[in-house]
């Protein structure tokens, strides 16, 4: 006999389901702020700061994105009580959603600053501007507008990546979705619930990201500087 | 008193010797032109002038600073030594104005509204008082390179150095770029540039550089350079481009 689908019990217990959505939202939302802070801090670091800083960062990134997360997340919630900080599921959860993804953004956004010509940054150089003025003037947006769709693809993967932390009973809505399977034992109907409250989610933030780019990006082209100058050069050899 | 004391500097890329004790004293309102063939180190001189490149002996003094192979106040030295480059580098995410803004704003702390003022005032000189709404990739090489040498003139620099600015033209954009050059010489600033355009370098250059080999090989004013070179290696360098 072919499986009935029945959603009613899971219906029921709904309200759980989107108190659980609306955690997760808070987490990713509050793990990618911290995120991209560190990403941006490290990229520069990595970029402009003196070699031991690069090199700690290089640590860092290294060890944050050669474990999984959810190692990463065991570490931090069973391991800083050790040195005395007792956290919560939900904030052990922010943290090492955070450093994971400021190890991935930190080289997503180093690659950005290196792609950006080096007369670009020796032109802000001859204006008089401090290495970290031509950072934020002149190279920050350029390399954003590179690597936006890496980032923000990024982005998307720590929002689902927040799934982990059910591993350490936080009150997201994976976590959610598994209480209402143990009590209503509907384990594919819970989950399809689930599924479809993360995609509206990845959708939402998806378009979110879209109108930042619009503010951010105005022009319409991306940068190719030097390119018109190659092209003449070639044009007037070939004369 | 010079605007620019050049010091028998030396400048090494890994072991190659590029610049073997070069001197040069430039005077206020003088205009400088630089020659010589690729690789003779005249970009590479010129860049260390305004600390692009370090220098690993001698000394420089531009506009009342000084750098030596321990470097020197660069920042300071820039708002008041301007560059123009080869390939413009005007940034492709900002306006014409907010190009020419830019440094004044965030080197100078000028406000808005004087800054935009200064801003509109360079591009009128170098004719494209028009474009000040426009990106960079909207503009012809010519007009960006006017952008750009109107984008060092807002810091109302003393010196202005033009490393190869007409070399990535196509031959009927350069005569709007080196009218821009001459009408800046012809209001007295002073400049050094680095050049292919012989015919410029005779006719605006009050003097003209042969450099050869990382050094300053002949030098003279420019007509009395030009028709009378005394070396064997300005013959030859000349000789085709006088036809």
């Amino acid at each position: 006999m072919a499986y009935q689908m029945n959603f009613a019990p899971v219906m029921a217990l709904a309200p759980q389901l989107f108190e659980g959505a609306f955690n997760t939202l808070i987490l990713s939302g509050q793990s990618i702020v911290a995120g991209i802070a560190i990403g941006v801090v490290g990229a520069v670091g990595r970029t402009e700061g003196p070699r031991w800083l690069d090199r700690a960062i290089g640590a860092y990134v290294e060890l944050f994105r050669n474990t999984p997360l959810l190692v990463q997340l065991f570490l931090i919630f069973f391991g800083l009580p050790y040195i005395g900080l007792r956290l919560s599921a939900n904030a052990a959860a922010i943290i090492a959603v955070a450093l994971n993804l400021g190890a991935y953004s930190t080289e997503i956004l180093r690659a950005g600053l290196q792609a950006i010509p080096r007369t670009q940054i020796e032109a802000g150089l001859a204006l008089g501007m401090s290495r970290l003025q031509v950072v934020r003037y002149v190279v920050i947006v350029p390399a954003l507008r590179i690597i936006y769709p890496a980032l923000t693809g990024q982005l998307t993967l720590t929002l689902l990546g927040s799934s982990i932390a059910s591993a350490i009973s936080a009150t997201e809505l994976t976590a959610a979705g598994a209480r209402i399977e143990s009590t209503t034992f509907r384990s594919l109907e819970t989950f399809l619930c689930v599924a479809v409250i993360y995609i509206a989610m990845t959708f939402t933030f998806r378009f979110i990201y879209w109108l930042i780019g619009l503010l951010l990006f105005r022009r319409k082209a991306p940068p190719k500087p030097s390119l018109i100058a190659d092209i003449s050069e070639i044009s007037r050899v070939g004369v | 008193m010079s605007a620019l004391h050049i010091n028998e500097i030396q400048k090494y890329f890994g072991a190659l010797l590029v610049l073997d004790g070069v001197s040069l004293d430039i005077a206020q309102s003088e205009v400088v032109a630089v020659i010589g063939r690729s690789g003779s180190g005249k970009s590479t001189m010129l860049r260390c002038i305004n600390g692009l490149e370090k220098i690993q002996a001698g000394s420089i003094e531009v506009a009342g600073h000084r750098i030596g192979p321990q470097g020197g106040d660069l920042r300071s030295l820039r708002k008041e030594v301007g560059m123009v480059f080869q390939s413009y580098n005007l940034f492709p995410h900002l306006t014409v104005l907010e190009n020419v803004t830019l440094a004044p704003k965030v080197v100078k702390g000028v406000g808005r509204e004087e800054a935009e003022a200064i801003a509109h005032d360079v591009l009128r000189r170098v004719g494209l008082a028009e474009k000040s709404g426009a990106y960079s990739d909207e503009l012809s090489g010519g007009q960006q390179q006017r952008v750009a040498i109107a984008r060092s003139l807002a810091m109302q620099p003393k010196v202005m150095l033009f490393d190869e600015v007409t070399s990535a033209l196509d031959p009927e954009l350069t005569g709007e770029v080196l009218k821009t050059m001459e009408e800046l010489a012809d209001a007295g600033m002073t400049m050094v540039l680095v050049t292919h355009e012989m015919g410029f370098a005779r006719q605006v250059a009050d003097r003209t550089v042969f450099m050869h080999k990382g050094k300053v090989w002949e030098q003279g004013p420019s007509e009395e350079l030009f028709s009378y070179p005394q070396t064997p290696e300005l013959r030859n360098f000349i000789a085709p481009n006088l036809k």
